[in-house]
Protein backbone atom coordinates (compact mmCIF):
# COMPACT_ATOMS: atom_id res chain seq x y z
CA UNK A 1 0.00 0.00 0.00
CA UNK A 2 1.36 3.36 -0.98
CA UNK A 3 0.67 6.26 1.27
CA UNK A 4 1.23 9.77 0.06
CA UNK A 5 2.58 12.04 2.78
CA UNK A 6 0.29 15.05 2.57
CA UNK A 7 2.04 18.30 3.41
CA UNK A 8 -1.26 20.08 2.91
CA UNK A 9 -2.72 18.17 5.84
CA UNK A 10 0.27 19.16 7.96
CA UNK A 11 -0.31 22.79 7.08
CA UNK A 12 -4.07 22.66 7.61
CA UNK A 13 -3.92 20.84 10.93
CA UNK A 14 -1.16 22.95 12.47
CA UNK A 15 -3.42 25.84 13.58
CA UNK A 16 -5.87 23.36 15.13
CA UNK A 17 -3.09 21.54 16.95
CA UNK A 18 -1.65 24.78 18.27
CA UNK A 19 -5.12 25.74 19.43
CA UNK A 20 -5.33 22.41 21.26
CA UNK A 21 -1.83 23.02 22.58
CA UNK A 22 -3.15 26.07 24.44
CA UNK A 23 -5.62 23.85 26.28
CA UNK A 24 -2.80 21.39 26.97
CA UNK A 25 -0.67 24.16 28.48
CA UNK A 26 -3.54 25.60 30.48
CA UNK A 27 -4.35 22.18 31.95
CA UNK A 28 -0.69 21.60 32.80
CA UNK A 29 -0.17 24.94 34.51
CA UNK A 30 -3.40 24.86 36.53
CA UNK A 31 -2.97 21.14 37.22
CA UNK A 32 0.52 21.55 38.67
CA UNK A 33 -0.68 24.48 40.81
CA UNK A 34 -3.48 22.36 42.28
CA UNK A 35 -1.01 19.50 42.78
CA UNK A 36 1.56 21.72 44.48
CA UNK A 37 -0.98 23.02 47.00
CA UNK A 38 -2.80 19.73 47.66
CA UNK A 39 0.50 17.85 47.82
CA UNK A 40 1.78 20.16 50.51
CA UNK A 41 -1.44 19.83 52.52
CA UNK A 42 -1.30 16.05 52.18
CA UNK A 43 2.36 15.94 53.21
CA UNK A 44 1.65 18.01 56.32
CA UNK A 45 -1.47 15.99 57.17
CA UNK A 46 0.58 12.81 56.70
CA UNK A 47 2.85 14.03 59.51
CA UNK A 48 0.00 15.00 61.82
CA UNK A 49 0.61 13.95 65.44
CA UNK A 50 -2.63 11.93 65.64
CA UNK A 51 -2.65 8.66 63.76
CA UNK A 52 -6.36 9.18 63.02
CA UNK A 53 -5.34 11.82 60.51
CA UNK A 54 -1.94 10.69 59.28
CA UNK A 55 -2.67 7.04 58.51
CA UNK A 56 -5.82 7.57 56.36
CA UNK A 57 -4.15 10.42 54.48
CA UNK A 58 -1.10 8.32 53.67
CA UNK A 59 -3.24 5.34 52.68
CA UNK A 60 -5.36 7.50 50.38
CA UNK A 61 -2.26 8.97 48.74
CA UNK A 62 -0.83 5.48 48.25
CA UNK A 63 -4.09 4.35 46.66
CA UNK A 64 -4.27 7.30 44.28
CA UNK A 65 -0.63 6.87 43.35
CA UNK A 66 -1.04 3.17 42.55
CA UNK A 67 -4.09 3.41 40.32
CA UNK A 68 -4.29 4.58 36.70
CA UNK A 69 -4.97 8.23 35.97
CA UNK A 70 -7.05 7.25 32.95
CA UNK A 71 -9.49 5.27 35.10
CA UNK A 72 -9.64 8.06 37.69
CA UNK A 73 -10.50 10.54 34.95
CA UNK A 74 -13.13 8.33 33.33
CA UNK A 75 -14.64 7.60 36.75
CA UNK A 76 -14.80 11.23 37.83
CA UNK A 77 -16.33 12.18 34.48
CA UNK A 78 -19.01 9.49 34.81
CA UNK A 79 -19.87 10.35 38.41
CA UNK A 80 -19.80 14.15 38.20
CA UNK A 81 -21.48 14.35 34.81
CA UNK A 82 -22.83 17.86 35.28
CA UNK A 83 -19.43 19.52 35.83
CA UNK A 84 -17.42 21.05 32.99
CA UNK A 85 -14.94 18.43 31.63
CA UNK A 86 -11.90 20.72 31.71
CA UNK A 87 -12.54 21.48 35.40
CA UNK A 88 -12.81 17.76 36.16
CA UNK A 89 -9.66 17.11 34.17
CA UNK A 90 -7.60 19.72 35.98
CA UNK A 91 -8.89 18.61 39.38
CA UNK A 92 -8.17 14.92 38.76
CA UNK A 93 -4.73 15.67 37.27
CA UNK A 94 -4.04 17.88 40.30
CA UNK A 95 -5.11 15.25 42.82
CA UNK A 96 -3.20 12.50 41.02
CA UNK A 97 0.03 14.47 40.97
CA UNK A 98 -0.55 15.69 44.52
CA UNK A 99 -0.12 12.06 45.55
CA UNK A 100 3.37 12.05 44.02
CA UNK A 101 4.24 15.49 45.26
CA UNK A 102 3.23 14.66 48.83
CA UNK A 103 6.11 12.13 48.78
CA UNK A 104 8.45 14.74 47.36
CA UNK A 105 7.44 17.24 50.03
CA UNK A 106 7.78 14.54 52.67
CA UNK A 107 11.36 13.94 51.58
CA UNK A 108 11.94 17.70 51.47
CA UNK A 109 10.58 18.16 54.99
CA UNK A 110 12.58 15.19 56.27
CA UNK A 111 15.62 16.87 54.75
CA UNK A 112 15.32 19.81 57.16
CA UNK A 113 17.77 19.12 60.01
CA UNK A 114 16.22 17.93 63.27
CA UNK A 115 17.96 20.73 65.12
CA UNK A 116 15.69 23.22 63.38
CA UNK A 117 12.61 21.61 64.90
CA UNK A 118 14.27 21.50 68.30
CA UNK A 119 15.27 25.14 68.06
CA UNK A 120 11.67 26.08 67.29
CA UNK A 121 10.50 24.19 70.34
CA UNK A 122 13.17 25.80 72.47
CA UNK A 123 11.97 29.21 71.29
CA UNK A 124 8.40 27.99 71.97
CA UNK A 125 7.21 29.02 68.53
CA UNK A 126 3.65 28.01 67.69
CA UNK A 127 3.28 25.11 65.20
CA UNK A 128 2.03 27.62 62.65
CA UNK A 129 5.10 29.81 63.02
CA UNK A 130 7.37 26.76 63.03
CA UNK A 131 6.08 25.62 59.65
CA UNK A 132 5.72 29.06 58.15
CA UNK A 133 8.94 30.71 59.19
CA UNK A 134 11.38 27.84 59.58
CA UNK A 135 10.47 24.50 58.03
CA UNK A 136 8.63 25.31 54.80
CA UNK A 137 11.08 27.87 53.39
CA UNK A 138 13.84 25.28 53.69
CA UNK A 139 11.75 22.35 52.50
CA UNK A 140 10.30 24.09 49.45
CA UNK A 141 13.75 24.92 48.12
CA UNK A 142 14.60 21.21 48.17
CA UNK A 143 11.40 20.45 46.32
CA UNK A 144 11.52 22.92 43.41
CA UNK A 145 13.48 20.83 40.86
CA UNK A 146 11.23 17.83 41.43
CA UNK A 147 8.20 20.06 40.98
CA UNK A 148 9.49 21.04 37.55
CA UNK A 149 10.06 17.42 36.57
CA UNK A 150 6.54 16.49 37.58
CA UNK A 151 5.20 19.42 35.59
CA UNK A 152 6.92 17.99 32.49
CA UNK A 153 5.53 14.55 33.27
CA UNK A 154 2.04 16.00 33.65
CA UNK A 155 2.39 17.86 30.38
CA UNK A 156 3.02 14.55 28.63
CA UNK A 157 -0.02 12.99 30.31
CA UNK A 158 -2.54 15.67 29.35
CA UNK A 159 -3.63 13.70 26.23
CA UNK A 160 -5.63 11.61 28.72
CA UNK A 161 -8.03 14.53 28.93
CA UNK A 162 -9.26 13.62 25.45
CA UNK A 163 -11.05 10.69 27.08
CA UNK A 164 -13.35 13.10 28.88
CA UNK A 165 -14.00 15.15 25.72
CA UNK A 166 -11.53 17.97 26.45
CA UNK A 167 -10.18 19.10 23.08
CA UNK A 168 -6.49 19.23 23.87
CA UNK A 169 -3.83 18.75 21.22
CA UNK A 170 -4.01 14.99 20.72
CA UNK A 171 -7.80 15.07 20.57
CA UNK A 172 -7.53 17.70 17.82
CA UNK A 173 -4.98 15.54 16.01
CA UNK A 174 -7.26 12.55 16.22
CA UNK A 175 -10.29 14.43 14.99
CA UNK A 176 -8.49 16.06 12.08
CA UNK A 177 -6.82 12.75 11.24
CA UNK A 178 -10.15 10.95 11.14
CA UNK A 179 -11.82 13.59 8.99
CA UNK A 180 -9.03 13.88 6.43
CA UNK A 181 -7.61 10.35 6.62
CA UNK A 182 -4.33 11.89 7.76
CA UNK A 183 -3.45 10.17 11.05
CA UNK A 184 0.21 9.81 10.07
CA UNK A 185 0.67 13.54 9.53
CA UNK A 186 -1.28 14.80 12.54
CA UNK A 187 0.10 12.35 15.11
CA UNK A 188 3.65 12.89 13.89
CA UNK A 189 3.12 16.62 14.17
CA UNK A 190 1.63 16.30 17.66
CA UNK A 191 4.60 14.20 18.78
CA UNK A 192 7.05 16.75 17.42
CA UNK A 193 5.27 19.58 19.20
CA UNK A 194 5.56 17.64 22.46
CA UNK A 195 9.24 17.05 21.82
CA UNK A 196 9.94 20.68 20.97
CA UNK A 197 8.11 21.87 24.07
CA UNK A 198 9.33 19.34 26.62
CA UNK A 199 12.97 18.77 25.71
CA UNK A 200 14.26 22.33 26.32
CA UNK A 201 12.25 22.46 29.53
CA UNK A 202 13.79 19.26 30.84
CA UNK A 203 17.28 20.52 29.94
CA UNK A 204 16.50 23.66 31.91
CA UNK A 205 15.31 21.61 34.89
CA UNK A 206 18.50 19.54 34.83
CA UNK A 207 20.56 22.74 34.94
CA UNK A 208 18.49 24.06 37.83
CA UNK A 209 18.92 20.76 39.68
CA UNK A 210 22.68 20.92 39.28
CA UNK A 211 22.75 24.49 40.49
CA UNK A 212 20.78 23.68 43.59
CA UNK A 213 23.23 20.88 44.23
CA UNK A 214 21.12 17.74 43.85
CA UNK B 1 -25.12 -0.95 42.67
CA UNK B 2 -26.21 -4.50 43.47
CA UNK B 3 -26.82 -4.99 39.78
CA UNK B 4 -23.21 -4.29 38.99
CA UNK B 5 -21.85 -6.77 41.50
CA UNK B 6 -24.21 -9.53 40.42
CA UNK B 7 -23.17 -8.93 36.82
CA UNK B 8 -19.53 -8.86 37.92
CA UNK B 9 -19.70 -12.19 39.73
CA UNK B 10 -21.82 -13.82 37.01
CA UNK B 11 -19.21 -12.91 34.42
CA UNK B 12 -16.03 -13.69 36.30
CA UNK B 13 -14.45 -15.53 33.33
CA UNK B 14 -14.82 -12.37 31.28
CA UNK B 15 -13.19 -10.31 34.04
CA UNK B 16 -10.45 -12.92 34.18
CA UNK B 17 -9.72 -12.64 30.48
CA UNK B 18 -9.60 -8.85 30.69
CA UNK B 19 -7.26 -9.14 33.65
CA UNK B 20 -5.10 -11.52 31.64
CA UNK B 21 -4.80 -9.05 28.74
CA UNK B 22 -3.74 -6.33 31.19
CA UNK B 23 -1.21 -8.56 32.95
CA UNK B 24 0.13 -9.83 29.63
CA UNK B 25 0.62 -6.31 28.27
CA UNK B 26 2.30 -5.25 31.52
CA UNK B 27 4.71 -8.17 31.69
CA UNK B 28 5.62 -8.31 27.99
CA UNK B 29 5.92 -4.52 27.84
CA UNK B 30 8.22 -4.48 30.84
CA UNK B 31 10.37 -7.28 29.39
CA UNK B 32 10.86 -5.26 26.20
CA UNK B 33 11.52 -2.18 28.32
CA UNK B 34 14.07 -4.04 30.46
CA UNK B 35 15.98 -5.27 27.41
CA UNK B 36 16.00 -1.79 25.82
CA UNK B 37 17.04 -0.21 29.13
CA UNK B 38 20.18 -2.30 29.18
CA UNK B 39 20.94 -1.81 25.49
CA UNK B 40 20.62 1.99 25.64
CA UNK B 41 22.00 2.29 29.16
CA UNK B 42 25.16 0.36 28.28
CA UNK B 43 25.48 2.26 25.00
CA UNK B 44 25.31 5.53 26.93
CA UNK B 45 28.30 4.45 28.99
CA UNK B 46 30.63 3.47 26.16
CA UNK B 47 33.42 5.60 24.87
CA UNK B 48 32.75 6.16 21.12
CA UNK B 49 30.85 9.42 20.67
CA UNK B 50 28.73 7.99 17.85
CA UNK B 51 27.38 5.12 19.97
CA UNK B 52 26.65 7.43 22.89
CA UNK B 53 25.03 9.97 20.59
CA UNK B 54 22.72 7.42 18.97
CA UNK B 55 21.60 6.21 22.38
CA UNK B 56 20.99 9.77 23.61
CA UNK B 57 18.95 10.75 20.58
CA UNK B 58 16.75 7.66 20.75
CA UNK B 59 16.23 8.00 24.50
CA UNK B 60 15.37 11.69 24.35
CA UNK B 61 13.05 11.09 21.44
CA UNK B 62 11.01 8.46 23.24
CA UNK B 63 11.02 10.33 26.54
CA UNK B 64 10.06 13.59 24.90
CA UNK B 65 7.16 12.72 22.63
CA UNK B 66 4.59 11.41 25.12
CA UNK B 67 3.58 7.75 25.35
CA UNK B 68 0.05 8.52 24.20
CA UNK B 69 1.17 10.00 20.93
CA UNK B 70 3.54 7.07 20.37
CA UNK B 71 0.83 4.51 20.99
CA UNK B 72 -1.69 6.28 18.77
CA UNK B 73 0.95 6.73 16.09
CA UNK B 74 1.66 2.99 16.09
CA UNK B 75 -2.01 2.12 16.00
CA UNK B 76 -3.41 4.72 13.60
CA UNK B 77 -0.53 6.10 11.56
CA UNK B 78 1.74 3.11 11.01
CA UNK B 79 -0.93 1.06 9.14
CA UNK B 80 -1.43 3.97 6.76
CA UNK B 81 2.28 4.23 6.04
CA UNK B 82 3.11 0.52 5.78
CA UNK B 83 -0.16 -1.29 5.24
CA UNK B 84 0.37 -3.52 8.29
CA UNK B 85 -2.15 -3.28 11.10
CA UNK B 86 -0.65 -4.42 14.41
CA UNK B 87 -2.94 -5.99 16.99
CA UNK B 88 -3.83 -3.59 19.83
CA UNK B 89 -2.00 -5.58 22.50
CA UNK B 90 1.10 -5.84 20.32
CA UNK B 91 0.98 -2.08 19.70
CA UNK B 92 0.75 -1.60 23.43
CA UNK B 93 3.70 -3.86 24.17
CA UNK B 94 5.88 -2.08 21.58
CA UNK B 95 4.91 1.42 22.73
CA UNK B 96 5.24 0.64 26.46
CA UNK B 97 8.53 -1.12 25.82
CA UNK B 98 10.04 1.77 23.85
CA UNK B 99 8.79 4.50 26.17
CA UNK B 100 9.67 2.88 29.49
CA UNK B 101 12.84 1.43 27.98
CA UNK B 102 13.95 5.01 27.36
CA UNK B 103 13.26 5.97 30.98
CA UNK B 104 14.86 2.72 32.18
CA UNK B 105 18.06 3.34 30.26
CA UNK B 106 18.65 6.39 32.44
CA UNK B 107 18.26 4.15 35.49
CA UNK B 108 20.82 1.69 34.12
CA UNK B 109 23.23 4.47 33.21
CA UNK B 110 22.92 6.09 36.64
CA UNK B 111 23.33 2.82 38.52
CA UNK B 112 26.43 1.85 36.51
CA UNK B 113 27.97 5.23 37.27
CA UNK B 114 27.13 4.84 40.96
CA UNK B 115 29.33 1.75 41.36
CA UNK B 116 32.51 3.03 43.03
CA UNK B 117 35.36 3.70 40.65
CA UNK B 118 37.68 1.52 42.76
CA UNK B 119 35.61 -1.53 41.90
CA UNK B 120 36.40 -1.04 38.20
CA UNK B 121 40.05 -0.52 39.01
CA UNK B 122 40.24 -3.60 41.22
CA UNK B 123 38.66 -5.72 38.49
CA UNK B 124 41.21 -4.40 35.99
CA UNK B 125 44.03 -5.07 38.43
CA UNK B 126 42.82 -8.67 38.77
CA UNK B 127 43.19 -8.97 35.01
CA UNK B 128 39.50 -9.62 34.35
CA UNK B 129 38.20 -9.27 30.81
CA UNK B 130 35.66 -6.44 30.29
CA UNK B 131 32.91 -9.06 30.07
CA UNK B 132 33.93 -10.74 33.35
CA UNK B 133 34.24 -7.36 34.99
CA UNK B 134 30.67 -6.48 34.03
CA UNK B 135 29.16 -9.83 34.91
CA UNK B 136 30.94 -10.58 38.17
CA UNK B 137 31.71 -7.20 39.69
CA UNK B 138 29.83 -4.23 38.27
CA UNK B 139 26.38 -5.54 37.36
CA UNK B 140 25.62 -7.37 40.62
CA UNK B 141 26.23 -4.13 42.51
CA UNK B 142 24.49 -1.85 40.01
CA UNK B 143 21.51 -4.22 39.82
CA UNK B 144 20.69 -3.69 43.51
CA UNK B 145 20.50 0.04 42.86
CA UNK B 146 18.37 -0.36 39.77
CA UNK B 147 15.56 -2.34 41.36
CA UNK B 148 13.75 0.44 43.31
CA UNK B 149 13.51 2.82 40.32
CA UNK B 150 12.61 -0.12 38.08
CA UNK B 151 9.77 -0.88 40.50
CA UNK B 152 8.50 2.66 40.05
CA UNK B 153 8.65 2.29 36.29
CA UNK B 154 6.87 -1.05 36.39
CA UNK B 155 3.97 0.45 38.33
CA UNK B 156 3.91 3.38 35.90
CA UNK B 157 3.70 0.90 33.04
CA UNK B 158 0.86 -0.99 34.71
CA UNK B 159 -0.95 2.32 35.14
CA UNK B 160 -0.52 3.08 31.45
CA UNK B 161 -2.21 -0.15 30.30
CA UNK B 162 -5.78 1.27 30.38
CA UNK B 163 -4.69 3.06 27.21
CA UNK B 164 -5.35 -0.27 25.52
CA UNK B 165 -9.03 0.47 26.02
CA UNK B 166 -8.66 3.49 23.72
CA UNK B 167 -7.23 1.35 20.93
CA UNK B 168 -9.97 -1.26 21.37
CA UNK B 169 -8.21 -4.10 23.15
CA UNK B 170 -10.41 -5.97 25.63
CA UNK B 171 -8.32 -5.28 28.72
CA UNK B 172 -9.55 -5.05 32.30
CA UNK B 173 -10.71 -1.44 31.90
CA UNK B 174 -12.72 -2.25 28.79
CA UNK B 175 -14.43 -5.24 30.40
CA UNK B 176 -15.45 -3.36 33.55
CA UNK B 177 -16.60 -0.34 31.56
CA UNK B 178 -18.84 -2.60 29.48
CA UNK B 179 -20.41 -3.85 32.71
CA UNK B 180 -20.87 -0.28 33.86
CA UNK B 181 -22.61 0.61 30.62
CA UNK B 182 -25.04 -2.27 31.09
CA UNK B 183 -25.92 -1.43 34.71
CA UNK B 184 -25.30 2.32 34.92
CA UNK B 185 -23.59 1.89 38.30
CA UNK B 186 -20.62 4.22 37.75
CA UNK B 187 -19.41 4.50 41.33
CA UNK B 188 -19.36 0.76 41.98
CA UNK B 189 -17.78 -0.03 38.61
CA UNK B 190 -14.95 2.48 38.78
CA UNK B 191 -14.19 1.79 42.45
CA UNK B 192 -13.95 -1.93 41.68
CA UNK B 193 -11.65 -1.17 38.76
CA UNK B 194 -9.41 1.06 40.88
CA UNK B 195 -9.21 -1.55 43.64
CA UNK B 196 -8.27 -4.24 41.10
CA UNK B 197 -5.44 -2.07 39.78
CA UNK B 198 -4.30 -1.31 43.31
CA UNK B 199 -4.12 -5.03 44.10
CA UNK B 200 -2.16 -5.66 40.90
CA UNK B 201 0.25 -2.84 41.71
CA UNK B 202 0.81 -4.10 45.24
CA UNK B 203 1.38 -7.66 44.01
CA UNK B 204 3.99 -6.41 41.54
CA UNK B 205 5.64 -4.36 44.31
CA UNK B 206 5.89 -7.44 46.55
CA UNK B 207 7.56 -9.40 43.75
CA UNK B 208 10.05 -6.60 43.14
CA UNK B 209 10.79 -6.35 46.88
CA UNK B 210 11.57 -10.07 46.94
CA UNK B 211 13.84 -9.59 43.92
CA UNK B 212 15.62 -6.72 45.65
CA UNK B 213 16.15 -8.79 48.77
CA UNK B 214 17.61 -11.64 46.72
CA UNK B 215 19.92 -9.25 44.87
CA UNK B 216 21.08 -7.69 48.13
CA UNK B 217 21.74 -11.10 49.67
CA UNK B 218 23.88 -11.97 46.67
CA UNK B 219 26.26 -9.10 47.35
CA UNK B 220 26.24 -9.68 51.10
CA UNK B 221 23.74 -7.04 52.26
CA UNK B 222 21.12 -8.89 54.29
CA UNK B 223 17.96 -7.01 55.12
CA UNK B 224 15.09 -7.96 57.41
CA UNK B 225 11.97 -9.66 56.05
CA UNK B 226 9.90 -6.66 57.12
CA UNK B 227 11.17 -4.75 54.12
CA UNK B 228 9.35 -7.16 51.82
CA UNK B 229 5.96 -5.65 52.57
CA UNK B 230 6.78 -2.00 52.23
CA UNK B 231 5.03 -0.08 49.51
CA UNK B 232 6.64 1.46 46.52
CA UNK B 233 6.48 4.98 47.86
CA UNK B 234 8.54 4.25 50.93
CA UNK B 235 11.39 3.10 48.70
CA UNK B 236 14.23 5.41 49.66
CA UNK B 237 14.32 7.76 46.74
CA UNK B 238 11.97 8.79 44.01
CA UNK B 239 14.07 9.32 40.91
CA UNK B 240 13.41 12.92 39.98
CA UNK B 241 13.62 12.67 36.23
CA UNK B 242 11.66 9.46 36.07
CA UNK B 243 8.72 10.46 38.26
Amino acid sequence: MNYEWDWGAVQDSLPLLLDGFRTTLLATVLGILVAAVLGLIAAMAGRAPTRWVSVPVRALMEFIRSTPLLVQLAGAYAVFNTVDPLTIGITVLGIHYASYLSEVYRAGIDGVPKGQWEACRALSLSPRRTWQAVILPQAVRNVLPALGNYAIAMFKETPFLAVITVMEMVAEARQFGAEHFAYAETFTLAGLIFLVASYPTSLLMRKLEKRLGH
Amino acid sequence: MGDFFSLFFDNLPQVGSGLWVTVQATLLGSLVALALSFVFGLMANTRPVLVRGVSRVIVEFFRGTSLYVQLFWLYYALPLLTGYQLSPVFCGVVAFGLNYGAYGSEVVRGALNAVPRAQYEAAVALNMTPFQRMRRVILPQAWVQMIPPFTNLLIQLLKATPLLWLISATDLTTVIQQMRDRTGASVAAYLTLLVLYFVLAYALTLCMNALERAAKTRIGQRESAKGLFRTRSSAERLPGGVR
